[in-house]
């Protein structure tokens, strides 16, 4: 995390507020600080916040404040700022068919980190991710904490389609495409869980803050689960805090 | 008013905005100027809704009276057979019908009624979000047989035309203003070179989502992949092959690759009209310059006076 924020021009309509440059905890919990902050004093000109792991990106009307006052107005607030604060929620556990079809892409992931596909799917699913942030698409959770072992380089061409549910890694992070998608990033397994369905109450299933679980399954499971899931019927596991996992 | 043939359109206004931090993607026109001075034409002045097509246009059956405006690519629309011009409004009676050909310049054209197309707003906004599977009729590309509402609007606001001055000319080679940044700071100094001094190609992989160039390889100091963080509307990412990609209303919201420079406000509209394989070069300008186009741009539009107005 930076001493001090960096503010990056992002075009005549946008900038973006950089706190640091890496995945970590105290960074995303100021994140979370900042926004909620700006939200509460509902600063003039600033008409959305999207923010992400270290940043956030303003969109603001250049006919109401310039680059210069949005940022002096913003570097103000940082300094009056606890950015310590931060709660945790509890866990989802979202059951993934790893490898093979479902996850094209294991076989690249073991052989780039010198381990078995068994070992990678050990070392993704025995920890539970902290959901960083919501973004690229309705419902993408981006979730800190991977195993360093297992990053990997995203694709150098992203793909044109990529199926809801498939589980991925790039470089440090990992995530669920909740909806069809181009993507760049490597794919690993297949969940049958639906986190994104315009038609559900609420229709993102993770909320920023909570957690998330892997939990491998075989092809029997998924298919077991995806009937249920298509009849509306299937109970995702929710692990509340304090609860044995 | 009645689909009869779908061609390639969809309901869009101008966009989704609020719901980016749950990684709602705003959808909303591709082309801002041409969707706004089509909505102007017929009298609506509340970010009503139109359709959008894609280098194919609708035939439509009008049920009701109305005042239609079409603008942005020009496809030869007709009303019942005559020839119509682009950035004019037309009254239009219960059964005409509207036509489009092929398509003479553009690539994005615009229906404006008066009154707006009426569907739901899904999160304060009538766009249509295909990925997401929302907006618009259930979230999709009109077909054929679909029927649509038209809010009331004012039939007087026929025969209006845009001055001259107001009428974009799309070029199959055009330089579009940016500002460099926010990851200007990962590429070389070569790389920056490259991109601000090389003509890029629009390719066949282009849609609502972005719009993928080829040219010179623009160099990264490190590699293309950041730390995913938010893609402002009109971004230039510059992904693993080194090709730039610029991102319009369908982006994602956040993604982990650099992006060299985001392109003006005033100048999307540019890259939106550019058919394949034409050339789009990069001219960067400073912020205080970038500000001076908005203001400029945004005057466009409230510097207009039809002829019934002045009566």
């Amino acid at each position: 995390m930076y001493d001090e924020p960096r503010f990056l021009p992002a075009g005549d309509r946008a900038l973006i507020m950089e706190l640091g440059d890496a995945i970590e905890e105290k960074c995303n919990n100021a994140i979370r600080s900042v926004v909620e902050a700006v939200e509460a004093q509902n600063i003039e000109g600033i008409e959305e916040a999207v923010p992400t792991y270290r940043s956030i990106l303003f969109y603001y009307d250049p006919l109401v404040m310039d680059f210069y006052g949005i940022t002096s107005t913003l570097k103000k607030l940082y300094d009056q700022l606890d950015v310590t604060s931060g709660t945790t929620g509890p866990t989802l556990v979202i059951p993934v068919l790893y490898g093979g079809e479902a996850g094209p892409d294991l076989g690249f992931v073991a052989s780039h980190a010198h381990l078995s596909e068994d070992e990678v799917v050990t070392l993704h699913s025995s920890r539970d991710y902290l959901i960083y942030m919501i973004g690229f698409t309705p419902g993408f959770t981006y979730l800190g904490g991977m195993d360093d072992k297992i990053a990997t380089p995203r694709l150098e061409r992203p793909r044109e389609h990529i199926p809801a549910g498939s589980v991925g890694i790039a470089s440090k992070q990992t995530g669920i495409y909740p909806i069809d998608s181009p993507g760049g990033w490597q794919l690993i397994g297949l969940t049958p869980l639906k986190l994104y369905d315009p038609n559900r109450e609420p229709p993102i299933l993770p909320s920023v803050g909570e957690h998330i679980r892997f939990k491998p399954i075989t092809k029997e499971e998924f298919d077991a689960i995806k009937v249920k899931v298509d009849e509306g019927a299937y109970q995702p596991t929710i692990i509340k805090v304090g609860e044995p996992a | 008013m009645k689909i009869l043939r779908s061609g390639i359109a969809l309901i869009q206004d101008r966009g989704r905005l609020g719901y980016q931090a749950f990684g709602m993607g705003t959808a909303g026109a591709c082309d801002q100027y041409a969707y706004r001075m089509g909505n102007l034409l017929v009298g609506n002045e509340h970010g009503e809704a139109s359709l959008e097509c894609i280098l194919m246009g609708p035939t439509i059956e009008f049920e009701e009276d109305t005042v239609v405006a079409i603008t942005g690519g020009n496809f030869s629309a007709t009303l019942n057979g005559v020839e119509m011009g682009n950035w004019c409004s037309y009254r239009v009676n219960s059964g005409d019908t509207l036509e489009f050909g092929g398509v003479i310049s553009g690539r994005m054209g615009y229906i404006a009624v008066a009154g707006g197309i009426d569907v739901p707003l899904v999160m304060g906004s009538r766009s249509t979000y295909v990925r997401a599977k929302i907006g618009g009729l259930d979230g999709r590309n009109l077909k054929n047989g679909d029927r649509l509402s038209i809010g009331g609007g004012n039939l007087l606001t026929a025969g209006r035309q845009l001055d001259d001055r107001y009428i974009p000319t799309y070029e199959t080679d055009t330089t579009v203003r940016v500002v460099l940044g926010p990851q200007d700071d990962a590429f070389t100094e070569k790389g920056i070179d490259t991109f601000l001094n090389s003509p890029y190609q629009v390719t066949n992989s282009c849609d609502r989502m972005g719009y993928r160039l080829q040219g010179d390889a623009i160099e990264h100091i490190k590699g293309a992949d950041i730390i995913s963080d938010g893609i402002p509307l009109g971004a230039v990412q510059v992904v693993g092959d080194n090709q730039p990609i610029i991102m319009l209303a369908d982006r994602q919201t956040t993604g982990g690759y650099t992006k060299i420079a985001t392109l003006v406000t005033a100048d999307i509209p540019k890259v939106t009209q550019s058919p394949l394989d034409s050339i789009i070069r990069f001219k960067s300008i400073c912020v205080s310059e970038a500000y001076m186009s908005y203001r400029q741009y945004e005057e466009q539009f409230k510097n207009l006076r039809w002829p019934e107005e002045q009566a």
